[in-house]
């Protein structure tokens, strides 16, 4: 099947500290792809290199929406345009727009697919009007799908944790992504709630029909979720396949699982 | 409740406060007759003034503190009284009538002095909302936004004397130059935020002060340029009074207009992309908001406003020269915004009138006036940060599954 993302030899130097070095990866269509790594490994230098937030030193990254033309090469590109193609992604720490109202964060989400401007905003001619009640109503669709609407109005700072995870999980389907990058969505979460994100995710792609790559510190998550894990160490790919073949692999035994393999 | 602590406290602050003020109110020489007066009586009215003060504000701390303890277990935003009563329709619309009478009525029951401070602050609302756009809205803290009050003022005086041009021309057309400046300053400070924008920003405010008191035959230096024509009303000749009255209308005119244009942007999608700005950048850019269109569009937006402020500014007092676009100008309007309430457009009204009357009007206490003025705005701050009317983010109303009914805005 044809990658919606591939990115090929991605290297990123921090000064003298080469954070990542020479990474590959792939995900199709519909799957669910883990990166995993111990603290430190790169994971997150990785998503930012991707998303446009860090500018990689070397390497290729090469964005395909499904079923449709070539590929857009994502090196160079602004945050916003990799979102606008079809990218979008949570934050490790959340970052939702705390001052914001729930419904309003996720309006943000449905930004980079409209167009009214600053004459719209202050004459607002019947086609503004529309779009401003289509956005207010999608956005609302979406709190639905995740399950948000007892909160609409609520400020975003005054959600509970998880509320806070899946919001920002909102917010990044609101682009209409055809990618979803997750930065650890289940950290800090309790196994009850890390059960109910392991069910909203997988429903995510069937509904949604997106790719999902994240990263997770959770094994057993990651272990029921994945279709395919990278597992990557001091910046460099040691390790690629079934959960059941990363498991038994003892690269990634030494490196990251630790002599343990139950966990 | 008063124990041996608190009373401890409050001994000791009044003892700091007399030795601190002892040299200016206890000891005053006579330089006459060469001796030396001993106010011994002063100290102590210092001491129990002192000493009282300090349990008021602890008093008044502690209820902050109580306060905010409750809102956070509430977990619901305690709305203030003038809050609700502007969120209140039976209060509302009686209020608005009232208003809009006295606004009115303002001009022909005041003296010609009180109608000429009331142009003021209504310049200054403009100005302060514009700014309102920047600071409070898309987050970017702007001390230099006098330079566009500036360009406004001296695109009419300059075009009026070489040209001509008449205030109804200038007015547009000094808007639109401030808006060029604004985005003029806008690209080196895309990728600056905080205290380095501000400092970027002080600096170009001190640039366009210092060019317009250097260069004498742009600007005619520091002797400004005089005999600036008032605004016209279709060629009738118009006396002192009249003319002070119809400037009075023009502003009450243009301040509604501001009112209802930045109203309407902080509730569009331009609006929402500067406020999620303001909460968080890499988010915010993350979602597919493109920073530097955002950041530009607040920028020139903003300026507009101060553009067309510093027009009628010039219009107004017929004179102008670089002294009154000083940085203390640039503090002044920040004031407006920041003790009004960043964000909010009631706020920052409010925050002007008390500004820029509230000087006016402590005359009577000349030299004490400055002082009162710092005290207020040291106060506001301790007790309510959020200035006088904080932001209300619009709310929706959903019934059943998707059918929307919008409910209130702010």
């Amino acid at each position: 099947m044809k990658p919606v993302l591939s990115v090929s030899q991605l290297t990123m130097d921090f000064g003298g500290l080469r954070a990542i070095d020479h990474i590959d990866l792939e995900v199709r269509a519909g799957e669910i792809v883990a990166l995993i790594g111990p603290n430190g490994a790169g994971k997150t230098t990785f998503f930012n290199c991707i998303t446009g937030i860090y500018t990689p030193t070397g390497g290729d990254m090469l964005l395909a929406a499904p079923g449709e033309g070539g590929p857009v090469r994502l090196n160079g590109l602004k945050p916003n345009k990799v979102t606008e193609n079809g990218m979008a992604r949570t934050f490790q720490n959340i970052r939702l727009f705390p001052n914001m109202t729930v419904l309003e964060n996720v309006m943000i989400g449905r930004h980079c697919r409209l167009h009214s401007g600053i004459p719209g905003a202050i004459f607002r001619p019947p086609a503004n009007r529309r779009e401003e009640k289509q956005i207010v109503e999608d956005s609302y669709r979406m709190l639905e799908k995740i399950g948000l609407t007892g909160y609409v109005n609520e400020f975003a700072k005054n959600l509970p944790y998880g509320a806070q995870r899946r919001l920002e999980i909102a917010r990044a389907l609101a682009t209409e992504p055809f990618i979803l990058l997750l930065d650890e969505p289940a950290a800090g979460m309790n196994a009850q709630e890390t059960k109910e994100l392991d069910e909203l995710i997988v429903r995510i792609r069937e509904q949604e029909k997106v790719s999902i790559l994240l990263i997770e510190h959770d094994m057993k998550l990651v272990m029921s979720l994945s279709d395919r894990i990278y597992v990557v160490d001091y910046g460099k790919r040691i390790a690629e396949g079934a959960p059941e073949a990363i498991k038994n692999d003892p690269a990634v035994i030494k490196a990251y699982l630790g002599e343990d393999i139950d966990a | 409740m008063m124990t041996f602590q608190e009373i401890k406290k409050s001994f000791l602050a009044a003892i700091w406060f007399m030795f601190l003020t002892f040299p200016i109110m206890v000891i005053k020489v006579n330089t006459i007759e060469k001796t030396i007066e001993w106010h011994w009586w002063r100290m102590a009215a210092v001491g129990l003034g002192a000493f009282g003060l300090s349990f008021l504000w602890r008093y008044l701390i502690r209820r902050k503190e109580a306060g905010k303890r409750k809102a956070e277990v509430g977990g619901e935003d305690k709305q203030t009284l003038v809050q609700r009563l502007l969120s209140n329709p039976r209060f509302y619309l009686p209020g608005l009538i009232a208003t809009a009478v006295m606004v009115v009525a303002f001009p022909f029951v005041f003296s010609l002095y009180q109608t000429n401070i009331m142009i003021t602050a209504l310049i200054y609302v403009v100005v302060g909302l514009g700014l309102n756009i920047v600071v409070g809205l898309a987050g970017l803290l702007d001390l230099g936004y006098v330079a566009f009050y500036a360009v406004g003022a001296y695109s009419y005086a300059l075009l009026n004397v070489h040209f001509g041009v008449s205030f109804w021309m200038a007015l547009p057309i000094g808007a639109a130059l401030a808006f060029l400046f604004g985005i003029l300053l806008g690209f080196p400070v895309l990728r600056l935020r905080g205290d380095y924008l501000a400092i970027v920003t002080l600096g170009f405010g001190e640039i366009i002060r210092l060019v317009l008191e250097n260069w004498n035959e742009f600007s005619f230096g520091p002797s400004g340029i005089a005999n600036i024509p008032k605004p016209g009303l279709f060629g009738i000749d118009l006396n002192l009074q009249q003319s002070t009255t119809f400037i009075y209308f023009l502003m009450i005119a243009l301040a509604l207009m501001t009112i209802f244009v930045v109203r309407r942007l902080q509730d569009s999608r331009i609006g929402r992309a500067w406020i999620a700005l303001r909460e968080d950048e890499v988010a915010c850019q993350a979602m597919g908001i493109d920073k530097t269109r955002t950041k530009l569009s607040a920028f020139a937006l903003g300026a507009t406003w101060a553009g067309m402020g510093g027009v009628v500014f010039a219009a107004k007092t017929t004179f102008i020269n670089p002294t009154s676009f000083t940085i203390w100008e640039s503090i002044i309007i920040l004031c407006v915004v920041v003790l009004g309430g960043m964000g909010s457009i009631v706020g920052v009204i409010i925050g002007a009138m008390i500004l820029i009357l509230l000087p006016e009007y402590l005359r009577a206490f000349s030299e004490y006036r400055m002082l009162i003025f710092g005290v207020i705005l040291v106060l506001m701050m301790v007790f309510r940060p959020g200035g006088i009317i904080s932001d209300v983010r619009r709310t929706y109303k959903f019934e059943g599954l998707g059918n929307k009914t919008e409910n209130k805005s702010q």
